[in-house]
């Protein structure tokens, strides 16, 4: 995947070509294909159940940690499909970072729940520079200011919006291309989730976000594009529309996408 | 179910029908306290028999009266060193004598049932006797050895701590018209001198200090053997054997259901492979610790603990796999993210978080493994051992075999003593878990 003929600033970041994923004789998504614009934020919408958590994991080989699933399908990255055999699924979580529904931090000080990344992949820097990135990171997850004099306390010791903001950090201080967030707010008061929404628009100019969220206002506000997806009858997960967010929220093409916004199902 | 029909009870009905339920709580509640009765009870009443067999009155006759061996009222004990090896002289065999005086002189320049010249030439010879390198004997030791092979105190009745305290009068009249010679005086048989002594075939003088060396050995070998296996094996299985195959599910019911097996079992199992199969790697032969290897003898300390290491380990492994299987999976899902591999996650994350549920693991089956008593006896304990064990080769030992073998004696003493050898194994026990408990919550500091 150290793909030297690749196109950092080409228009798609990654790109899905023709999913199908199972858990063992389950078909959990169905013949799902979606290109995600670099630098751009794309909202997976749906009901509960239908795929998109699944869809997303797919994306950073996540799903590979749960023995009985299996991909069927191409996902480009850097021109590469990272399900090929000398694809090392370790290289691409690093370069494809995640953050998870509940907040989880290590149980470790706030400085090395963002350091550790780095030091396991290999952070060449001396002490300062270590000071510098992880200051970096909590910055740019516009966490500092918070905790920039109790570096050394526990990180489950901040509040919940304070603890994903931490997770934030310590996804981006391994300088990932693409950030995975699965409903990185669901578990968040309203405040929190605003803080969170306004984090994920700074860190746009920067990284190409894949957002899977069950609250509509928020995929409306905070995203670019908008995926919408719904659960087959066979239960299986299938893209229903992808489009512009603007232009599937005031102009929807589907008739399943127009009563899912407007809240006569899911 | 009709449509405006009230189904619940109301009024009096309802409140009765709470209160039934309340009513059912509370008679469960009865039969748990019940239970946690009965448990407490049931372990006093063992602390009471160990107690009651350690402590008591004892009625000492002496076979003769020290105050007949001095003059002029004079304390035995403070005779000077040349009068006490008179009396000694006095009371023994010229041929016990001897024995002595060739472990240790009476005086450093001169013998007492020796002949001189010939006990230099036993200095010249090949095999000296001990005493040639030794200095002579100390006044106190002379004194200990006029009591022991001349007074010779003897218990010729003990009584127990309850009828000690509850009855003394009744249990003083009795001694005094049975035993009208005897001193009857409070006696501890738990003693300093108890956890110092060797073992002896005398109950007075007997002690457990082969026995606690020889347990603290063992079970530095059991957690030696069986703590990094039993957790390697639980990480394994736990970590990489994760898919549901038949090889898997094979290897854990029966892990699970080794645990179960009775001890007795191992120590066939011991006896077989480590004493006898393994015997030159047990008995040392193989590194050249034993000078003729047709003596070689596997029953030694390495054999024991490495069967109480086997009996404990599928313990452990199930221990350290619940342990393992706490650890939250966000906690994993978290460090796979950030790209680690899988071993960084198991050693950053999945280690750290799960020890002290593996130590408490292992800390409850050293406790099963120092305990045990069947397996020792099958490996081949020796019942009856003065020497200090003085590596994994020796021969030895343990304190639950001391404790079995003097409560099968005939003589009453030797229950005090097996009682307090309990006492001594069970000081030892809550000692080394309390170590353990200390250790585990000293360093593994989690941050929450």
């Amino acid at each position: 995947m150290t793909n030297t003929n690749l196109n950092r600033n080409g228009e798609y970041a990654i790109e899905g070509h023709n999913l199908n994923i199972y858990y063992g004789k389950f078909r959990a998504i169905k013949d799902i294909s979606l290109k995600f614009k670099a630098r751009k934020i794309t909202a997976l919408i749906g009901p509960s159940g239908c795929g998109k958590s699944t869809a997303l994991r797919a994306f950073n080989r996540m799903n590979d940690l749960v023995p009985i699933s299996r991909l069927e399908g191409q996902v480009l990255f850097r021109g590469k499909n990272i399900y090929d055999p000398d694809v090392d699924p370790v290289e691409v979580r690093r370069r494809i970072g995640m953050v998870f529904q509940k907040p989880n931090p290590f149980p470790k000080s706030i400085y090395d729940n963002v350091a550790w990344g780095a030091r396991i992949n290999g952070f060449s820097g001396n002490k300062s520079d270590m000071d510098g990135l992880v200051e970096q990171s909590l910055q740019q997850a516009a966490l500092w200011d918070e905790v920039k004099d109790k570096l050394d306390q526990s990180g489950l010791s901040l509040s919940g919006g304070q603890q994903q903001r931490l997770c934030i950090a310590r996804t981006i201080a391994v300088k990932p291309e693409i950030i995975l967030m699965d409903e990185p707010a669901s578990a968040l008061d309203p405040i929190a989730t605003l803080r969170i929404e306004e984090l994920i628009q700074e860190l746009k100019e920067k990284y190409t976000i894949l957002i899977v969220t069950h609250n509509m206002q928020q995929a409306a506000r905070a995203s670019d594009y908008t995926a919408f997806f719904n659960m087959g009858d066979d239960r299986a997960g299938y893209l229903v529309e992808f489009s512009e967010t603007n232009s599937l929220f005031t102009n929807p093409k589907h008739e399943l996408t127009e009563q899912y916004i407007t809240g006569r199902f899911g | 179910m009709k449509a405006n029909k009230n189904y619940y009870p109301e009024g009096d009905a309802l409140l009765a029908q709470i209160n039934g339920r309340h009513r059912r709580g509370t008679i469960w509640r009865t039969l748990f306290l019940t239970a946690t009765i009965i448990a407490i009870l049931v372990l006093m009443a063992l602390l009471y028999n160990v107690f009651n067999q350690a402590f008591g009155l004892v009625a000492v006759q002496n076979k003769i009266d020290p105050t007949t061996l001095t003059t002029d009222g004079v304390l035995l004990e403070d005779l000077p060193k040349e009068q006490l090896v008179d009396v000694l002289a006095g009371h023994i065999s010229t041929g016990l004598g001897r024995r002595l005086e060739r472990e240790q002189l009476f005086f450093d320049t001169s013998t007492v049932f020796e002949d001189p010249a010939l006990f230099n030439e036993l200095c010249a010879s090949a095999e000296p006797p001990a005493a040639c390198a030794l200095p002579a004997r100390s006044q106190e030791d002379v004194y200990q050895l006029v009591l022991t092979r001349v007074v010779e105190p003897e218990v010729i009745k003990t009584w127990s701590l309850v009828d000690s305290i509850l009855h003394r009068s009744d249990v003083l009249m009795e001694a005094e018209q049975a035993f009208p010679e005897a001193v009857i005086e409070f006696r501890s048989w738990l003693t300093p001198s108890f956890i110092t002594n060797p073992q002896s075939s005398e109950p007075e003088l007997a002690g457990v200090r082969t026995a606690i060396f020889g347990s603290l050995w063992v079970i530095a070998i059991t957690i030696m053997f069986s703590f990094p296996i039993g957790v390697g094996a639980a990480i394994y299985l736990e970590e990489y054997a994760q898919q549901e195959n038949r090889l898997n599910r094979l290897i854990q019911t029966n892990i699970n259901n080794l645990a179960g097996v009775p001890s007795i079992i191992y120590g066939m199992l011991g006896l077989a492979i480590f004493v006898r199969v393994l015997e030159g790697f047990t008995s040392g032969a193989v590194f050249g610790l034993v000078s003729d290897t047709t003596t070689a003898n596997g029953r030694t300390i390495l054999s024991a603990g490495l069967t109480l290491g086997l009996l404990i380990l599928p313990i452990i492994i199930i221990n350290a796999q619940e342990a393992i299987r706490a650890v939250p999976s966000s906690l994993r899902q978290a460090s796979f993210g950030l790209g680690a591999t899988k071993w960084q996650t198991i050693w950053h994350h999945v280690l750290p978080n799960a020890l002290p549920g593996i130590l408490t693991g292992t800390i409850l089956s050293m406790s099963r493994a120092i305990g045990e008593t069947a397996p020792l006896v099958v490996v081949g304990a020796s019942t009856f051992i003065t020497v200090d064990p003085s590596g994994p080769f020796s021969k030895f030992t343990a304190l639950p075999i001391q404790i079995y073998q003097w409560t099968s004696r005939p003589q009453d003493e030797f229950r005090n003593i097996a009682a307090a050898a309990i006492l001594v194994l069970l000081i030892l026990l809550l000692t080394l878990n309390a170590t353990a408990v200390f250790l585990r919550n000293r360093y593994s500091t989690k941050m929450t």
